[in-house]
């Protein structure tokens, strides 16, 4: 397999999977990359911006959004999700909160060979924490996010989607 | 510097049809409250996140006043919510905070600086645009028409005296008496939000 993808992920199929989904709010700290996807999502009508300053915050705004029922998604890097950890077991878990968490994930490379410990202890942390994820490189994965709001809402749990791409390659 | 439940005994004459979010103040309030559908007595899900839940709650249900009790370890914990909540300035969102310098469920340490801080002064750093600060009951029951017969987001910080536990979590008595989904169920219900 050859180490660079060549089809990305366009910020314009997550915006229509969002509005597809009914997605009203995204509650986010910014990534590496996703100015791109943060222009669109301004310029969208249909969604609530909800900027936070550590990525815990977002497990909570997103349960009192749900608890008034509103349709949030996370969207975070994957740093930043080991940083909610205790936010994401009592606000989200806790609560039965059905929510997607988009991941930004940072140092991730599809050879195998990981140097960035952020991405070396992404899938750990969510088999730990017993949360489904699902992994999008490319437009042509764009059914998964689908497929994990569906499952997000049915288990009334929190569903990640992993970002391989972070929307425009940064996979060095 | 007063008693948690006697702060929420004068509040609830102004309560009006807000919902409230009592924080670490619901073993006080639910004896207190006459309307539990409007009542989320969470306990403490995890700490630091009462102020970005009822933040959340108050975008959800703009035309509803939210009444979020919060407490001064919660507030430190997640300090950065006073920006989200100022950049959005929900006018509905009335955070009232409750500061009794210590981590009263661990054993009553204190937190970081406790005598030495202004929570009012924070937060109006932050960007709330109204906020106050009470020591005396008399002084805060006053002032409660003008402070929530006004828009939001305003900050109250409150001294109150500590409630310490020191048991073991295990040998305390439990106050709740419906589960946290179950709280989220009935309120939903009661405001007739779909499932």
């Amino acid at each position: 397999m050859n180490d660079a993808s060549p089809a990305h992920l366009s910020p314009e199929v997550i915006l229509q999977q969002l509005k597809q989904h009914g997605v009203t709010h995204v509650v986010w700290l910014p990534d590496s990359e996703t100015n791109w996807l943060y222009l669109l999502m301004q310029a969208e009508p249909a969604l609530t911006l909800v900027a936070v300053p550590r990525e815990g915050l977002a497990c909570s705004v997103a349960a009192g959004l749900v608890t008034g029922g509103k349709v949030p998604v996370i969207l975070i890097q994957n740093t930043g999700l080991m940083e909610s950890g205790d936010s994401i077991r009592g606000w989200l878990f806790g609560l039965d909160i059905p929510v997607v968490i988009m991941v930004g994930l940072r140092g991730w490379t599809r050879h195998g060979v990981t140097q960035d410990t952020a991405a070396v202890y992404t899938e750990p942390f969510l088999n730990a924490f017993r949360i489904n994820y699902y992994l999008v490189e490319s437009d042509a994965d764009a059914q998964r996010i689908s497929v994990a709001f569906d499952e997000a809402k049915r288990t009334k749990r929190p569903v990640a989607v992993l970002v391989g791409d972070e929307y425009h390659g940064f996979n060095g | 510097m007063f008693h948690t439940a006697d702060m929420l005994k004068a509040f609830n004459p102004y309560r009006g049809d807000a919902i409230v979010v009592p924080g670490r103040g619901g073993r006080h309030w639910i004896k207190i409250s006459d309307q539990p559908g409007l009542d989320l007595p969470l306990g403490d899900p995890a700490m630091g996140g009462h102020a970005a839940f009822a933040f959340g709650l108050a975008l959800a249900l703009p035309h509803r006043k939210v009444v979020l009790f919060d407490s001064e370890g919660d507030v430190q914990m997640g300090l950065g919510i006073l920006l989200t909540v100022a950049e959005h300035k929900p006018e509905n969102f009335y955070h009232f905070m409750l500061d009794n310098e210590c981590y009263a469920t661990t054993g009553g340490q204190p937190v970081p600086n406790a005598k030495n801080i202004a929570y009012d002064l924070l937060a109006r750093g932050a960007g709330y645009p109204r906020v106050f600060a009470f020591d005396e009951l008399a002084a805060l029951t006053a002032a409660l028409p003008a402070i929530l017969g006004q828009p939001g987001p305003v900050f109250v910080a409150m001294k109150v005296h500590a409630d310490v536990e020191n048991k073991p979590i295990t040998q305390r008595t439990k106050w709740q008496t419906r589960t946290r989904v179950q709280v989220i169920a009935d309120f939903r219900k009661h405001l007739g939000i779909a499932a």
